[in-house]
């Protein structure tokens, strides 16, 4: 039993080591430089990538709530190397900060949710590691104490993912009045459809819907990623986002599987509403933050035409797309973390002329738009193309066909960019950024895994022999 | 006797009183009572449901208790937030909080 646990839930026990680890030195007074606790941060969560890495192995423990198998370790080694990516890529921005310790405590302990999240077999266990997942995360939006945008960011965040959570936990109580189980299994094995069942997955899929912002529940993203520290909003757009999707997927595929037709029109309404707002919104926004978040509602819109393919090839797709997008928004959001924390400056219009003075920079900013926007080098096109692929296998025609143009659409207000960066002359631009060691680590891992899943087929491959 | 439908009526009602709540009231400290409306009536639904439905086991008892726990922490953050950010703008009006717009 003791050893069960201790292999099954080594990453698990591992970030709970390091959370109380940080919680003691916090305690005991030690006056640690910023860079230490960083430093020393970083070699961990090297370390729980490294253990997620070891043995192989799956099962249950707890009583049938906490399951894992190799697909969920490989999920859980993603989110940890976004985890890591992002740690480093903030290297500039915590330097100068007050509470660098408390930063990580608080991420830790959401990717700690996150993980328990994956592995939940049970109702209770999914809610438990959901609300670890994002109420330190509103605490982390929070995190300019003397700037306002910040606070109103929490606020708004906290509201809405405690209004999101009120609606999932409505759902998932009358799925338990109507079935009497609150096991994942024993839910799959027990649903018939009743009108009562499906009110509870109409409000179960609005709660699952405000945590991955699709649209109609996506009001709140925009205003949250503007007013987080770059970091936090990253950390937000690519690792939380993806934890939820994957749960999402493996909740509508194995629980809600009997349902299937029934939530196949959701999707299909959900994602073609996404996919068209968050390209339209992204058209006019100015602000470089403000114009990820409404990218990444584009994005979350193509991954649920992905979804709902109802197949192997749609999980594969999505968790084989949340990879690309891990490294593709990240590069971005790393060159943007190094300018605004150098400069302060996060509008489009600040970047005409960038090429002039950071040539390096901008090439990686530019291959992470490519790779955004899915142009074939990069890997983000084989991601789309797979998602799309996936989706095409219902044999919906309309759906990808709105999809395919949406493609066309979002090239626009990317190659925007590209060209303030690469051919608009500035008298003035930005001026040179120099990058650190740890930055430069992370969007090096950023642009290797952005060409490298692009140019070599192995990872869908590998992914799709999991979910068996 | 009371039956079932009785505390699901209850609950319900609750449950939507709660999200007017939180869509009208311009107080933060009025929305964050709406949310508690909202996990309050929850907590009646498990414990209803528990107690007519499936007495043998003790799930919804169980998820009733995380969901309070859980909702003190979600209020204590929340009330951390709001006193932050009565710190920058001298109110807790969501109206007053109009820095990011589109």
């Amino acid at each position: 039993m003791l050893q069960d646990l201790l292999i099954l839930m080594r990453a698990e026990l591992m970030l709970i080591l390091i959370i109380f680890l940080l919680l003691f030195l916090k305690l005991g007074s030690a006056s640690l430089r910023n860079e230490t606790v960083m430093n020393m941060v970083n070699g961990l969560l090297l370390v729980v990538l490294a253990l997620g890495f070891l043995v192989k192995d799956s099962g249950m423990i707890f009583g049938n709530m906490f399951r894992t198998d190799d697909l969920l370790r490989l999920e859980k080694n993603m989110l940890t190397l976004g985890t890591l990516i992002i740690s480093l890529q903030s290297y500039q921005w915590l330097k100068k900060h007050d509470q660098a310790m408390e930063f990580y405590l608080l991420m830790l302990s959401t990717l700690l949710g996150m993980f328990f999240m994956l592995s939940a077999a049970n109702l209770l266990m999914f809610y438990l590691g959901l609300e670890l997942s994002t109420i330190p995360l509103a605490a982390m939006v929070n995190f300019d104490f003397n700037k306002k945008q910040s606070s109103e960011a929490g606020f708004k965040m906290i509201v809405s993912s405690a209004f999101a959570s009120g609606l999932l936990l409505f759902g998932i109580s009358w799925l338990y009045g109507t079935t009497g189980t609150i096991d994942f299994s024993g839910l799959a094995a027990s649903l018939d459809g009743s009108p009562l069942q499906l009110f509870a997955f109409i409000t179960l899929v609005a709660g699952f819907g405000f945590k991955i912002s699709a649209v109609p529940f996506h009001l709140w993203t925009a205003d949250v990623y503007e007013g987080a520290p770059v970091p936090v909003t990253s950390y937000l757009s690519v690792i939380s986002k993806g934890a939820v999707l994957f749960v999402f997927t493996s909740v509508l595929y194995s629980v809600f599987h009997a349902m299937g037709t029934v939530w196949y029109n959701m999707i299909f309404i959900i994602a073609v509403a996404t996919m068209i707002t968050g390209n339209l919104f992204a058209l006019r926004q100015d602000n470089l933050k403000r114009f990820l978040a409404f990218s990444s509602i584009a994005q979350v819109g193509f991954m649920l035409v992905g979804i709902s393919g109802q197949s192997r090839e749609g999980a594969a797709a999505l968790i084989f797309f949340v990879l690309i997008y891990i490294f593709s928004n990240l590069a971005a959001f790393g060159v943007i973390t190094l300018v605004s924390s150098a400069s302060g400056r996060e509008r489009i219009s600040d970047y005409r002329g960038f090429y002039q003075s950071n040539p390096a920079l901008t090439w990686i900013l530019a291959i992470a738009l490519f790779s955004l926007a899915g142009i074939p080098p990069t890997a983000g096109f084989f991601g789309k193309f797979f998602l799309i692929l996936a989706g095409a296998g219902k044999g919906n025609w309309l759906l990808i066909t709105i999809a395919a143009l949406n493609m066309i659409i979002s090239l626009y207000y990317y190659l925007r960019i590209i060209k303030a960066m690469f051919m608009e002359h500035n008298a003035s631009p930005l001026a040179k950024v120099d990058i650190p060691f740890s930055p430069r680590i992370a969007l090096a891992i950023c642009v290797a895994g952005i060409l490298i899943t692009g140019l070599y087929s192995g990872a869908y491959q590998y992914i799709y022999q999991l979910l068996s | 006797m009371v039956s079932i439908s009785h505390i699901l009526l209850l609950s319900t009602a609750l449950f939507f009183i709660g999200m007017y709540g939180l869509f009208t009231r311009r107080n933060m400290i009025a929305m964050l009572m709406s949310i508690e409306l909202i996990l309050n009536s929850i907590n009646i639904n498990f414990v209803a449901f528990n107690k007519y439905l499936w007495p043998g086991r003790l799930d919804g008892i169980f998820f009733t208790i995380f969901i309070i726990t859980i909702a003190a922490a979600e209020a204590a953050i929340a009330i951390a937030i709001i006193i932050n950010l009565y710190r920058s703008q001298l109110s807790i009006d969501a109206e007053d909080a109009t820095e990011l717009k589109y």
